[in-house]
């Protein structure tokens, strides 16, 4: 035996530190779409475009006062973003229907955070600062994040938004589903208690679905038999109710996988309890030996 | 008795024309570096709320660690599977793959947010996070990297330890220390070899899985599940191609052996393993059908046009011809197809790829992200120029005398 094949035997041991990595690899599975599980459906049709909701988040999350008062209605058409200080924003469409005086029917729609059941910000996020909370409030922790803004890459309704003006403590920003107040019996949402035609219903998802179907069921021709959230990237706690088609009204099509399912799986498959590195250190350790102890053997001769 | 070549530190003085010039390059890019953490990523970079990854990741990060590849590749090709012929560029390689990953965590504390948090992925593990693997075997890599690296160190100042003044006395007892550390870092250094193999090979295609987080958003040509699998082969293909143009260009600034022999054998793996990349790349494209999307007109469809054109089946058909694999010149320019070939692989998938929903804007460098990232290749190139000249790393010129007298 030369001398590389004994030390190559002898430390050998020395491989089982590899697995260090496994249990991180394995991760948790996505928490599952509980019945505690809560949910916010937006009736499109009920919403009248009085930006209160606005002003109730601005309130609660201690936002900055915004350039224009809260009662001004023209910033409504002016298709704004989500932004590092706005959580929710609410856009007026016009799709073309008219009403019987011929005046355009606008659409009011709100948007914010979704709260997806299976989050892509969830997963992806690097030191797990992004969680999703039994309650169903997707949850920012900022003493975790390191401003990596792979949630950013991640989040297919493009929510989370960076604070590029702060050079040392910048954060990332979302809507929080007031975690803080529906964590409480009986607390809803700031922008849910807020609004005065009840366009917002909180309440727990598999109810609000129900009651979704049970409105579409009872007035078909105000409805599209269509509840956006249901599916869509595996479902969302947002819902949306609408008389318009979707589509007009600036909502993304998305596919109903979840879509942090081909990485996690591609993750699990590959790493569950580190099987596949160490197979390949296996197999290269076997390459290694072989080529090694031949060009041993030649020369000994 | 292994080595055939003796690599030396090379005799030539160190502050030439060129290396000012990096050194100017170094400047501007610290002056830009200063500017973000006054005035934060928003004063120096394009990054927007659509867009939250520039050229630092797809350039610096993603890029970087594509083309230092060299590194684990020759340590395969030398170390594990026994050709000990490609010994002179085991060691040049070796150290470009060091600096690139030193680099890589320079570009990652300029980039993040909260750079001073950068450690919490030691303490806070997201198995689920492709991002955290990325990161956890990028880590660990640079280690081996170094560990790999002492030899040379130890080879240089073993016997020639000489402590100023008084610390004289201490000669006798550092030297021996030396010396048993590398007896036994040589005895356990086929650990070290074979992890860094696989290693490479995890955060490689790592890097391809973690745009697959954005089904919705990255261009189908280059959305597929097996991006993984095409990185991985694409960063094994460019690894000698690296080797060949960092050899190429180091020779014609500093009097290196002429190893074009070397070279052109290395430049049939080439062959093969672009090969592999391209049956896998235009595989996935009938399967998928993607090749619909090829003639769309748009900035990504003429962008996969050309990385798959420039950047693939030309060098690849250049690398068939003996002809140009025989010649110096042929064989520079093929390796620097196959590496712009990569390079624009990589931004295409993170940059050109990415369609955000509701981007209002597109994105585009500017000038301080440019300046950053050429600030920090210009100090890599630097510190590559440095190493070589005070440490055993290159063969050069009247280095075969003594080699005859080794092997
Ligand atoms: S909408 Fe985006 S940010 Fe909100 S939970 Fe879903 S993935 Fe996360
Ligand atoms: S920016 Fe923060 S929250 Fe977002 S993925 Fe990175 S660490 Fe997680
Ligand atoms: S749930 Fe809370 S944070 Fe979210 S939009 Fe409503 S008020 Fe704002």
């Amino acid at each position: 035996m030369n001398r590389h094949r004994r030390d190559f035997l002898k430390t050998a041991g020395a491989v089982a530190t590899l697995p260090l990595l496994a249990s991180s690899a394995r991760g948790s599975d996505a928490p599952p779409a509980g019945k505690e599980s809560f949910g916010c459906l937006v009736d499109l049709t009920l919403c009248v475009g009085c930006r209160k909701c606005e002003e109730a988040c601005n309130r609660i999350n201690a936002l900055p006062e915004p350039p224009e008062p809260f009662d001004d209605p023209f910033v409504l058409d002016r298709r704004r973003q989500l932004q590092p200080t706005e959580f929710t924003v609410v856009n007026r469409f016009h799709t073309g229907r008219l009403d019987e005086r011929n005046r355009a029917i606008p659409v009011f729609v709100k948007t914010q955070c979704m709260h997806c059941l299976k989050p892509a910000c969830v997963s992806a996020c690097i030191v797990g600062a992004l969680q999703r909370r039994n309650d169903g409030a997707v949850f920012y922790d900022v003493s975790k994040c390191i401003g990596c803004r792979y949630c950013m890459i991640a989040c297919p309704f493009q929510v989370p938004k960076y604070e590029y003006a702060d050079p040392v403590t910048p954060r990332v920003r979302k809507c929080t589903f007031c975690a803080d107040v529906i964590s409480r019996e009986g607390g809803k949402p700031a922008c849910a208690a807020i609004c005065p035609v009840e366009a917002l219903t909180f309440g727990r998802r598999d109810k609000l679905l129900e009651l979704a179907r049970q409105r579409i069921r009872s007035d078909p021709g105000r409805y599209i038999d269509r509840i956006y959230g249901e599916h869509e990237v595996g479902g969302t706690g947002w819902l949306y109710l609408s008389g318009e088609p979707f589509e007009k009204l600036g909502f993304l099509d998305l596919p109903s996988r979840p879509v942090p399912q081909l990485t996690e799986a591609i993750q699990h498959g590959l790493f569950s309890f580190m099987w596949a590195p160490l197979t390949l250190f296996g197999i290269l350790g076997g390459a290694m030996w072989l080529t090694r102890s031949g060009s041993h053997l030649k020369e000994d001769d | 008795m292994h080595s055939h070549a003796k690599p030396l530190p090379v005799r030539a003085p160190f502050w030439t024309p060129g290396v000012l010039v990096l050194t100017a390059f170094m400047v501007a890019g610290a002056a830009f570096i200063l500017a973000r953490f006054v005035g934060g990523l928003e004063a120096v970079t394009n990054l927007d709320q659509t867009h939250p990854w520039g050229i630092w990741i797809g350039i610096d990060v993603a890029t970087g660690v594509a083309l230092a590849a060299g590194g684990f590749t020759t340590a395969a090709l030398a170390h594990v599977f026994g050709r000990r012929f490609y010994e002179p560029v085991v060691r040049p390689a070796l150290l470009t793959a060091m600096l690139g990953y030193t680099l890589v965590p320079i570009a990652l504390l300029i980039d993040i947010g909260r750079s001073w948090a950068i450690w919490h992925p030691i303490i806070y593990w997201q198995g689920n996070s492709v991002l955290f693997e990325v990161a956890m075997c990028v880590v660990i890599y640079t280690h081996v990297l170094y560990l790999e690296f002492i030899p040379i160190v130890m080879e240089r100042f073993k016997g020639r330890i000489n402590l100023p003044g008084p610390l004289g006395a201490l000669n006798g007892v550092a030297e021996s220390l030396l010396g048993l550390a590398d007896r036994t870092l040589s005895k356990i250094m086929w650990i070290f070899v074979l992890a860094g193999v696989v290693l490479s090979c995890m955060h490689q295609s790592g890097l391809g899985s973690l745009m697959l987080i954005a089904p919705s958003k990255i261009h189908p040509l280059w959305y597929t599940p097996i991006l993984p699998l095409l990185f991985l082969t694409s960063a094994i293909a460019v690894g000698f191609p690296m080797v060949i143009f960092e050899y190429t260009l180091a020779s014609s600034s500093l009097p290196l052996k002429d190893e074009t022999d070397l070279m052109a054998s290395l430049s049939r793996y080439t062959a093969v393993l672009l090969g592999i990349y391209l049956a896998l790349k235009l595989g996935d494209m009938v399967v998928r059908g993607t090749y619909a999307h090829l003639l769309e007109g748009t900035a990504q469809s003429n962008a996969f046009l050309v990385e798959l054109l420039l950047g693939g089946i030309v060098p690849w058909l250049m690398l068939l011809s003996p002809r140009v694999r025989r010649s110096r010149r042929g064989l520079f320019a093929a390796a620097c197809f196959i590496i712009g070939g990569v390079v624009l692989n990589r931004l295409n998938v993170f940059l050109v790829g990415y369609r955000a929903p509701h981007a209002q804007t597109s994105y585009f460098p500017s000038v301080g992200e440019i300046a950053v990232t050429a600030g920090l290749i210009a100090a890599l190139m630097f510190l590559y120029r440095l190493l070589v000249t005070y440490l055993p790393i290159l063969s050069p010129h009247g280095a075969e005398a003594s080699r005859e007298v080794i092997s």
